[in-house]
């Protein structure tokens, strides 16, 4: 067993690190506050490939492997976790099931445009009524002739109103329950496809929130993913690797107020000594590095499953699940230690706190990744 | 055009400190980096490649110890097409003179039309490697290049910065140009980039069997070096001096001309 990095890793980590620090971290208070969505930074993120990373050159991709990928993950979450949301909404959610489950002419049609990144990716799955329960859809997708009709909305949809292509779910038969769920790729300008409006979030403001509204949205029968009643499959297995990708943002949410922490602390003086020399803080920012530092462990390690083609449905929701719960833990820890000047919006740890919460909710809260792991574990 | 770039590996000299007991450099665990006016001549040599768009290549090279494959690599990453690495024990302890033989030697064994070195390195300073190339080619050049204006494979127009003005210069292809950082601004290497630098391109190493008939073996190395360090020592540093504000232009003018007086300096 060796955990050290491959030469290729270790410069991909550089390259990744000194592009977020120099093109993502200027804006990641600015988007925050303004609540907008960094189109300035898309751009330069299709530029050096970040779009593509896992996937096959002959699309457009960057013929990159998944630790690659959440690596990136991980660097942009550091300093800006709604850039890496957008990143991971994408190339996992949306790429992924047109990757996996797509014919040879939805790949040709598709892929190259999303993984080169000149256009954006999204997922819907979540309805106002189907949160944790995916199997209470109510969008329907009726067949007419060539085309199917598609009526209802999603919910909480990242990336809603800037993707070009979304990866929806709807139910193709409600008395087949999960096995009647079939998914669409659907384009972004389709006739009687609109969106709702930008909803405010507690955290990753800058991402786009909004539901995906659809009144009698005509979508080509051929823009069917896989076949009709396989959605559930197709949606759950997308959402084990997105599992990855959130578990890659919270992490590197952790390590990005814990290294803002450590500068901190360092500097900032109280009862004539810097804030370090006081053991509180050093065994706070002891017991949050170990921590950390296990969930990176875990991250790794699910991410390495995948790309080894081994099954890593459980390694990714134990990955999600505790990275998610350290990415919490660390930032409210780390505020602390700020005092005062934590609380102040001024001071990016405030904004990773309140964009740690989201990766314990969204593509799975935490209790459905330990209804996950107790599945695997089979305690039933 | 085959546009060869030579890059050096240095420490970041923004992450050095001093050992203040010895006065001497802390290396130990200072990040390697390229020489960053070097970084923008192969930023430049990539523009000028895409720009002509005709089949030109970027090569590049440098003179070090192994562990310099890594700034190569980063080269590659950023989308050269080749590197080279000049390497042997035999080049070990070489000064500009004996630096500027092996790269020259190393060079006519590549192949070039327009070579770009940068400015100077931050490690040494000196800016004479550059030079000194092109003196050993017998090519003509042009230093402190900020601005390329035109190229094609017969001639390039340089924008050159002096002290107090711009020189405008034409040359004839091959010759060479030393790059100010001003000249273009490196782009990051790309994630296909990194995957190619280590799975589809290679560091070709030249020692010293490959170039001896290039160079006289007089010349390099610790031997061949005329430059000997009489001595070296840390700056003593000064004092914080004496800050004057909220005066105007007039009294500031009187304030110096009187110290400057009170010290018989004028």
């Amino acid at each position: 067993m060796d955990f050290s990095l491959s030469k290729e890793h270790k410069l991909l980590q550089e390259m990744y690190r000194k592009f977020a620090e120099n093109e993502v971290k200027p804006l990641a208070q600015e988007i925050d506050e303004e609540e907008r969505f960094p189109r300035e930074n898309i751009g330069k993120l299709a530029r050096y490939g970040f779009f593509g990373i896992p996937y096959p050159k002959e699309y457009e991709g960057q013929g990159g492997d998944y630790l690659a990928y959440i690596m990136a993950v991980e660097e942009l979450a550091k300093v800006c976790a709604t850039t890496a949301t957008i990143v991971a909404a994408h190339a996992t959610l949306g790429v992924f099931p047109i990757y996996q489950y797509g014919t040879e002419e939805q790949k040709k049609k598709y892929l190259p445009d999303l993984l080169s990144g000149r256009k954006l990716g999204a997922f819907a799955l979540t309805e106002p009524g189907a949160g944790s329960d995916s199997s209470m859809q109510q969008t329907k997708a009726v067949k007419d002739g060539d085309n199917y009709i598609l009526n209802g909305t999603k919910c909480f949809i990242t990336n809603a109103g800037e993707a070009d292509i979304y990866i929806v779910s709807t139910m193709t038969d409600k008395s087949k329950g999960n096995h009647g769920i079939s998914t669409f790729i659907v384009e972004k300008g389709t006739p009687g496809f609109s969106f709702g409006k930008h909803e405010k979030k507690m955290g990753i403001r800058g991402s786009a929130t909004a539901d995906l509204i659809f009144e009698n949205a005509v979508v080509p029968a051929a823009n069917m993913l896989g076949q009709e009643g396989q959605g559930f499959k197709i949606m759950m297995s997308t959402l084990d690797a997105g599992r990855i990708s959130i578990g890659a943002v919270a992490t590197g949410i952790a390590e990005g107020a814990y290294d803002i922490c450590v500068k901190y602390v360092k500097e900032r003086k109280q009862f004539g000594r810097n804030l370090a020399a006081f053991q509180n803080t050093k065994f706070e920012l002891a017991d949050i590095k170990t921590r950390i530092d296990a969930a990176q462990l875990m991250l790794y390690k699910a991410a390495c499953e995948k790309e080894a083609g081994r099954p890593y449905g459980l390694y990714a929701a134990q990955c999600k699940y505790l990275c998610a719960t350290t990415a919490s833990d660390a930032t409210r820890r780390c505020l602390q230690l700020f005092g005062g000047y934590g609380y102040m919006r001024e001071y990016d740890i405030e904004r990773m706190m309140r964009d740690a919460k989201i990766t314990e909710i969204y593509e799975g809260t935490s209790e459905v990744q330990k209804i996950v792991i107790a599945n695997h574990l089979k305690i039933k | 055009m085959k546009i060869v770039v030579c890059i050096k590996q240095v420490p970041d000299t923004t992450e050095v400190k001093l050992d203040p007991k010895t006065n001497t450099l802390i290396r130990d665990g200072v990040p390697s980096i390229i020489n960053p006016d070097d970084k923008a001549g192969i930023e430049a040599a990539l523009e000028i490649k895409e720009r002509l768009n005709d089949g030109s290549t970027v090569t590049i090279v440098s003179m070090g110890p192994p562990q310099a494959d890594v700034a190569l690599r980063e080269a590659l990453a950023m989308g050269a097409d080749e590197a080279y690495l000049l390497s042997d024990r035999a080049f070990g302890g070489s000064d500009t003179f004996a630096t500027s033989t092996i790269i020259a030697a190393g060079l006519k064994k590549i192949g070039y039309d327009l070579v770009i070195t940068g400015r100077q390195a931050i490690d040494g300073d000196t800016a004479q490697v550059g030079p000194q190339i092109a003196e050993h080619l017998g090519i003509p050049q042009v230093s402190y290049a900020e601005e390329i204006l035109s190229i094609d494979d017969k001639q390039v127009v340089v924008k050159r910065q002096f002290e107090d003005r711009y020189h405008i210069l034409e040359l004839p292809v091959p010759c060479l140009i030393t790059a100010l950082s001003e000249l273009a601004e490196p782009r990051y290497m790309s994630v296909h980039g990194i995957y190619d630098a280590y799975r589809e391109k290679e560091v070709k190493v030249l020692g010293f069997e490959d170039l001896k008939d290039m160079f006289d073996p007089a010349n390099i190395g610790l031997k061949g070096s005329p430059t000997n360090v009489y001595k070296s020592f840390t700056k003593q540093a000064k004092g914080a001096g004496t800050k004057y504000d909220d005066v105007s232009a007039d009294e500031a003018v009187k304030i110096i001309v009187d110290k400057l007086e009170e010290r018989h300096i004028i």
